[in-house]
């Protein structure tokens, strides 16, 4: 008896230890196929956005391999799940690398994962293309930011309150990590600059998947009676936006009376949402689903034919993968190689279409051109561009707004080679070079 | 010529001129601009607005309410602009229905913030004599939010004839305040707004003396700044009864996902790791309650949490049945391997969850009477809040009521209190166990069908809550219910009175640090049980 029990319990230990092992896709033992390495969360609380970026990636890989594939050879994903653990995410870089050989690899979302696979990438020499919104602040050799960083979402969303909506008081509202934290200190310096006084901003943080917003909707609720025109620039991030948007709307603020523009809900977060409290509230993103043009029609009719399903949404880092892998594609073409170095050296200044009817190029700072979009949250969950820019925005590595980054410039092409290029002491190394 | 000339003059003078001389002139071509509404940028469509209103004419306020509601379409097949509300389609001029046929492809007309500000501003003044109180109370709202010295005599006009108390005060609050804004009014008649704003503007009073204070003449400062200051004083002391029930109805929430925990972890001792997954499998049934009910029975969709609850009371309950039935009985008395176990089955049934209904969040669409809020004097009272502490507390008592009122209860105790001495008596026993733990899990199931209300579905639901539910456990008291019950609020109405002055993330901690610190003096927590029964 006792013996039975000791190994049901021992088997039921082993079965919750091999849930959080690493499920690692089987590679087919082919030759001549270049293999490309997918890095992202397919269980754990990421899942729920970048298992989309996975299904993007095969997507793309089965198109191009439709097409003939690159350099006469076949592509051939290598799909690992970090699970939302993020040394298990350097582990499984590393794997990907060496043990299944891969050329290149898309993926992580938060910002963390990729600061712990950073290493990895330089250490072996490999290339990571990085496709979500980041708080900028870093250029490194081998990653590719195909997301926007501040200047190509925050600052132009901030403008757009300030210029057309007449917002005169902020509240820059984040999920306690190192995107917002970053994103709000740039803004904060930006809005100083711009001439609000420090009691007109106000300043919040939450933590990951905070449900109970009462006090800080009536927070911001009590911070809008004062008289000047009030908004909310919102980093929350995933899960914690929909009791956010609920509360807000139980309290009865009206997007018309204090407009939330948020940088991290596009179309797949508000697909879990009953969209009717939120309409005319606010989003900056690059891409929406909603952008009419033939590109980006032909696009999502592909997708949802690849998904099976005609309900299935598109969204911004969707959009930033498929720049991302297409631009590599070109890249290895061009360099006739897929090695790191040649498609490091032939990738800056090569160009391809966005979704959105612009064209994205790849910078010497590794981040890329983009359109800016303001979009108002309708109530079929799909967003109304009410505000884009009239050019191309160029990614900026180092904001210019923060007085420890604004002489620093990142360019990976020769002469300077450098991430951080301070420009004052003309020397490699950053702020730190020079005091 | 000429008349082509007078005729423009005349076009531009009846926008320019107050709404109720435009209202004689006839210039502006209703249903052609009705019909051009369709095509228009946003730009020309706040062009048609201005144009629209300045006929003040009745009968394009329909048609405004329409476009700012987002109810106005056009049909690209024939090109009309027609309103539709639920499956009802409108001629927005006439509101005669109108048959569209089958090729019908009707796309909204979008409207964004700046738009519907202008709409409502120009509403205000075309409804302020509307017949329905209601409507003349946001009217009336409206000019209270832009006021303008040119609305003066309507809003006159307009209070001699209200007959409703409520409305008349909004009203005289909207003339106080233009008069207030106003630059040729004189000080004695600004000194007698000010108490107007404050009896007629309800909890929005402070904004508009504070917006007018900058402009103020010096004369009318001291008055505002004294009217302001009585208005903050009362707000501090309604600032912190709002904070107690912001507490209390985190701690309902808490009480809500802790109480089913209170009977498998405080009764039974079982250290049940997936009770979290119970409140999010509650959670996915009401998802698919409202599912179903949306499909065949449309007319039932705002009673559709009510059917949920006993539908998620019995699949969480059975499923608990099933775990206790296929893990918890072969480990009983090794909390290690039930802590393993439940940890692991906890991640099972999470994955389970994510590959059937993918990872996304999953949505149940709030009945409306759980949305909104309500003002009882100067607290603000959400109704989804509202409704889910009256909840936990009939599911609390309920419980009670079983425990100690009904066979299955009383034998519950006495296994739990002395299992052999129970069997002895006769009591099947591992069917009680079995009964036990499925009661707390169906629990944690209904608890899952207030949380949509909420939370996020998502397959991660329940790990937000199963460190809270342990502390709030532990904290009140191993099996004690009132001990939980104690327990949650005391928590919940904590951390809401940290909030403010630590931040969300701060407070946290520091409630986490005081839980420990108060285990440490007192290890049973607050309401300890005495007696044999504890030291086996």
């Amino acid at each position: 008896m006792n013996f039975t029990r000791a190994k049901s319990a021992l088997l039921a230990a082993a079965l919750a230890g091999s849930i959080s092992l690493p499920m690692v896709v089987p590679t087919m033992a082919q030759e001549d196929t270049i293999k490309v390495g997918i890095l992202h969360s397919l269980s754990g609380t990421m899942a729920i956005s970048e298992t989309t970026l996975k299904d993007t990636m095969l997507f793309l890989i089965e198109q191009q391999n439709a097409k003939g594939g690159v350099l006469g050879k076949k592509l051939e994903p290598v799909v690992v799940d970090i699970a939302s653990d993020w040394p298990l995410a350097a582990e499984l870089a590393r794997q990907l690398i060496e043990v299944d050989g891969v050329d290149a690899v898309f993926g992580c979302w938060t910002s963390v994962c990729r600061k712990s696979v950073l290493p990895v990438f330089e250490e072996l020499n490999s290339l990571l293309f990085y496709p979500v919104q980041y708080e900028g602040e870093e250029s490194q050799r081998n990653v590719f930011y195909t997301g926007a960083s501040p200047n190509q979402q925050a600052i132009p969303a901030v403008d757009y309150l300030a210029d057309e909506e007449g917002v005169e008081r902020w509240v820059l509202a984040g999920t306690d990590y190192v995107y917002p934290q970053t994103t709000n200190k740039i803004l904060e310096q930006y809005l100083l600059d711009k001439g609000v006084a420090k009691e007109d901003i106000m300043i919040n943080y939450t933590p990951f998947g905070h449900s109970d917003w009462q006090t800080i909707v009536s927070d911001i609720k009590a911070f809008g009676s004062e008289g000047k025109k009030t908004a909310v620039v919102s980093t929350i991030n995933g899960d914690a936006n929909v009791p956010f948007y609920r509360e807000l709307g139980n309290q009865g603020i009206k997007a018309e009376d204090i407009p939330v523009v948020a940088f991290s809900v596009g179309e797949e977060e508000l697909s879990g949402f009953d969209t009717t409290p939120l309409v005319g509230h606010l989003a900056a993103w690059n891409y929406f689903m909603s952008v009419d043009t033939p590109e980006n029609e032909a696009f999502i009719a592909d997708w949802q034919k690849f998904i099976g399903s005609d309900t299935r949404v598109t969204n911004d880092p969707m959009e930033a993968h498929v720049i991302g892998f297409n631009l590599w594609v070109k890249a290895v073409e061009a360099a006739g190689s897929t090695e790191a170095d040649a498609v490091i050296d032939s990738i800056v200044g090569l160009e391809t279409p966005n979704l959105t009817g612009g064209v994205a190029k790849m910078l010497p700072n590794h981040h890329i051109t983009k359109p800016v979009l303001i979009g108002e949250i309708q109530d079929d969950g799909q967003f109304f561009v009410v505000w884009e820019t009239e050019d191309l925005v160029p990614g900026d590595a180092w904001s210019d707004f923060l007085p420890e980054s604004k002489m620093l410039e990142a360019d990976w092409t020769a002469p300077v080679n450098c991430g951080n290029y301070n420009t004052e002491t003309k020397s490699c190394g950053g702020a730190v070079a020079a005091q | 010529m000429l008349t082509q000339l007078l005729r423009l003059a005349l076009l531009t003078l009846s926008l320019l001129l107050p709404t109720q001389i435009a209202r004689a002139q006839d210039a502006v071509d209703i249903p052609a601009q009705i019909a051009a509404m369709g095509e228009a940028s946003l730009k020309e469509l706040t062009q048609i607005v201005v144009e629209l209103s300045s006929t003040g004419d009745n009968s394009v306020v329909p048609v405004l309410t329409a476009l700012a509601d987002g109810n106005l379409y056009l049909d690209e097949t024939s090109g009309r602009v027609i309103i539709q509300t639920g499956s009802a389609i409108t001629d927005p001029l006439t509101g005669e229905a109108v048959d569209l046929g089958a090729e019908a492809d009707l796309s909204r007309i979008r409207v964004n913030n700046g738009l519907r500000r202008d709409i409502s501003a120009a509403l205000s003044g075309m409804t302020l004599m509307s017949d329905n109180p209601s409507t003349r109370l946001s009217a009336a709202q409206g000019f209270l939010a832009k006021p303008d010295a040119a609305n003066l005599p309507l809003l006159d006009e307009a209070i001699a004839a209200e007959t409703d108390a409520n409305v008349r005060s909004a009203m005289q609050a909207a003339r106080a305040v233009t008069i207030l804004t106003s630059e040729d009014a004189s000080i004695e008649d600004k000194n007698a707004a000010v108490p107007q704003v404050v009896a007629g503007a309800g909890r929005n009073a402070i904004t508009i003396l504070t917006g007018a204070l900058s402009n103020a003449p010096d004369e009318v400062k001291p008055t505002i700044e004294a009217a302001i200051a009585g208005l903050e004083q009362g707000r501090a002391v309604w600032g912190a009864l709002q904070n107690v029930w912001f507490g209390v109805s985190l701690g309902s929430v808490l009480l809500l996902a802790a109480i089913g925990l209170a009977i498998t972890f405080g009764v039974m001792g079982v250290i049940n790791m997936a009770h979290g997954e119970m409140v999010m499998l509650g959670a996915y049934t009401t998802f698919l309650v409202q599912l179903v009910i949306r499909q065949n029975f449309p007319g039932l969709l705002d009673y559709s949490l009510l059917i949920a609850l006993p539908v998620a009371f019995l699949v969480t309950g059975a499923i608990g049945v099933g775990i206790e039935r296929g893990i918890i009985r072969w480990l009983y008395g090794r909390p290690l391997e039930t802590l393993l176990a439940t940890w692991g089955l906890s991640l099972i049934l999470q994955q389970t969850v994510r590959s059937i209904f993918g990872p996304t969040n999953q949505m149940v669409i709030a009945p409306t009477w759980m949305s909104g809020s309500t003002e009882f004097f100067g607290l603000a009272i959400t109704y989804n809040r509202f409704w889910i502490v009256i909840f936990a507390l009939i599911v609390f008592f309920a419980l009670l009521l079983v425990l100690n009122r009904t066979p299955l209860g009383l034998q519950m105790r006495a296994v739990t209190q002395n299992r052999r001495m129970a069997s002895a008596m006769g009591i099947r026993t591992p069917f009680v166990d079995a009964m036990t733990f499925g009661l707390g899990s169906g629990i944690a199931g209904l608890a899952g069908v207030a949380l949509t209300q909420i939370d996020n579905i998502s397959p991660n639901l329940g790990q937000n809550y199963i460190i809270d539910s342990f502390m709030v456990v532990v904290f009140g008291g191993v099996g004690n219910l009132w001990g939980t019950f104690v327990g949650a609020l005391t928590l919940g109405v904590a951390n809401k009175f940290l909030e403010p002055y630590a931040g969300a993330v701060l407070g946290k901690i520091l409630i986490l640090v005081l839980i420990i610190l108060f285990i440490q003096r007192r290890p049973r927590g607050l309401f300890a049980l005495k007696g044999r029964a504890i030291e086996q």
